[in-house]
Formats: C-alpha cells, structure tokens, sequence
C-alpha cells in the first residue's frame, strides 16, 4: 500500500515534468516560427524578387529553432513512453 | 521470439532497442552496458553509403555528353550543393564541397529510412533470428555525435593549422588582452557547443519522428493509422530534408568561419 503511494507520486510527477517539456518546448517553437514567418512575409512584400533567396534563410533559421524543442520534446517522449528512470530508481529501492 | 506482445507500452519499448554486439563476449546480447556496438546502426548506414555513393561514383564513371535521367539527377544535385558552398564560401577549392555532399547525401539517405513501414525491417530480421533492430540510424546518438566530432575535430584542425595568428585571436578577442580568462571562457563555449548541438538536434528531430510513427502503430486503431501516418509522414519528409540541409549549411558555416578570422 505504502509502495504504491511512492510509485504513484513519482508516476504523477512525472507526468507532469513530460507536459512541461513538451508543452513549453511547442510554446517556443510556435512563437519563433511565427515571428520568423512574419518578417519574411514583410521582406517578401517589399521586395518581391529576392523571394527564393529568403525562403532558403528562412529555412536555415527554421532548422535551428527547432533544434532545441526536438530535444525537450525526445526527452518529454522518453518520460512518457519508454522506461521511466525515475520509477525505475524508486522501484530498485522498492524491491531490496 | 514468437509470442505476442501484450500492451502498447511493450511494443514501443520493443521498437525501441537496439540490436547490440557486447565486445565483452562477442556475442548479440543487451547487457553489456557501455561496451557495446550497435550492429543495426552500423549495418544499415555502412550499406546505404554504399548504395548510394556506389551509384554516384557509378554515374559519373558512366558520363555522357547529352546527359540521361539519372546524370541529370546527380547533376543538379552536385550544383546545388556547389551553390550553397559558394554563397557562404567564395574561395575555389574541392575540400570544403566534398565534405558538404558527402553529408548531405548520407544524412538524407540515413533519415529517410524512417519513411518505411515501422515493423518491416523488424520483422525482417526477426526471421533470421536477430530479435530486435532500430532502422534508422541517425535516431541513434552514437551516428549523430560521431559526424558531429568528425566537424568538431576539423574545425579544431583548421583553427591551429591553417589560420594565421589564430592563438592571438582565441586570447584577445572580443575583449582585448588583459580579460584573456574570460576570451577563453567565451571562445571554449563558443567551440564546444556546435558540435554539442549539431548532434542533437539531427538525433532530437529524427528520434522524435519515429517515436510518434511507433505510437501511431501501437496506440490508434487499424482504420486510422493509414491517414494518421500519411499525414506525419509528410510532415515528416519535410523534417527529413531540412535536418540534412541545414546540418550542411552548418559544416559549411563553421569551416568556414574557422578558415577565415573574426574580422
């Protein structure tokens, strides 16, 4: 009974940091990506013809915010579905 | 090996582990901690090098004036690397380029391996007896970070080897002589998170990619994984050509900056 009260905070907590993770790792990203679009729609509207050669920034710049919201969502994504490190460690401590 | 899984969680977790070679005793088990190498890794990406590179070298041995198809492919694929190295780049040389295509090529061959069917592989080898494989190798760290160190040790050789005046500019820049500790700490930074980030962010984005196409095999019923799939699977074709581009543009970037100075 007093194990599964352990498991289940720790299960809950959990949770809650892959949510965070994942939550605010789509926050910015959604933010960056919506800016980044903007001021080429803006570069785009004053100068038509430099079209293609922004797009190509533009997707450099793409490239690099989403480095950093791949790695909290991998991390959210292990929390969630692979082995829990968490858990594993309470129920090692469990289990002596 | 027979026996059906039970819940989705085993099927991911399933789906998620490597075939490893323990160098401790040679054999393919999974417990051999850190000192293991992971054969599945290895195979595909050493044969998919070699597919591909094979049918380049083969096409160019093979030109002809009045270019077919496949040249025609090659062709453009060699231009547009070529222009992305000389809009950065605008001295003439072959190293630099052939750095940038080898990348490109293996990085686009190695991601799109996550466009097949999740458990064809799998299976695939399940029927020789080998019980598990990851078939794509850059949502395996140990693919990504070595590339990365490949850059990393370049950039390095190319500071120390060929820049003039290069121990000069690693003490006194940007703030003059007397703060040299803290041109160091910035510079050291500076230096070791490219590489840091260049591997994560190619293991982040294509690991991320083939989680969501294990869920979508495990957790959604049978009459919606074929539109939830096409869906991420274009989004994720995207994902495949952007990660390999801009990880070339970024070689390029980097060994270029540590060519010329901080002028």
């Amino acid at each position: 009974m007093d194990t599964a009260v352990i498991v289940g905070q720790v299960q809950s907590f959990s949770v809650l940091a892959a949510g965070l993770l994942i939550s605010l790792a789509a926050l910015g990203t959604a933010i960056g990506f919506g800016l980044l679009g903007g001021k080429y729609l803006e570069g785009i509207a004053r100068q038509p013809e430099l079209g293609p050669m922004l797009m190509l920034r533009m997707f450099i710049v793409a490239g690099l915010l989403d480095a950093f919201a791949a790695i909290s969502i991998v991390m959210g994504m292990i929390l969630f579905f692979g082995n829990n490190p968490f858990l594993n460690a309470v129920l090692f401590h469990v289990a002596k | 090996m027979g026996e059906p899984v039970h819940s989705s969680n085993e099927y991911i977790q399933h789906h998620l582990q490597h075939l490893t070679l323990n160098l401790k005793t040679m054999t393919i088990d999974e417990s051999g901690g850190f000192w293991v190498l992971n054969l599945d890794t290895f195979l595909v990406s050493i044969a998919l090098a070699l597919i591909v590179f094979g049918f380049m070298h083969h096409i160019a041995k093979h030109m002809t004036e009045v270019p077919g198809k496949m040249q025609n492919l090659v062709e453009s694929v060699f231009e547009f690397v070529k222009n992305s190295v000389y809009e950065i780049f605008h001295e003439n040389e072959v190293f630099i380029p052939s750095i940038a295509l080898t990348i490109f090529i293996w990085v686009i061959a190695m991601n799109a391996m996550d466009l097949l069917p999740v458990d064809l592989l799998p299976r695939i080898f399940k029927a020789f007896g080998y019980p598990y494989f990851k078939s794509v190798p850059t949502a395996d760290p140990n693919t990504t970070f070595a590339m990365s160190f490949a850059v990393f040790l370049l950039i390095l050789g190319y500071n120390i080897g060929v820049k003039k005046g290069s121990l000069k500019e690693f003490l006194t820049f940007p703030f003059g002589p007397y703060l040299f500790p803290i041109n160091v700490a910035f510079r050291l930074i500076e230096e070791i998170i490219k590489p840091i980030s260049l591997a994560l962010r190619l293991f982040g984005n294509m690991f991320a990619g083939e989680l969501i196409f294990i869920v979508i095999a495990a957790v959604l019923p049978w009459w919606i994984q074929w539109p939830a799939g096409f869906i991420w699977g274009i989004f994720h074709f995207l994902i495949i050509t952007l990660q390999a581009f801009l990880f070339m543009i970024l070689t390029i970037i980097y060994l270029s900056m540590a060519r010329a100075s901080h002028e």
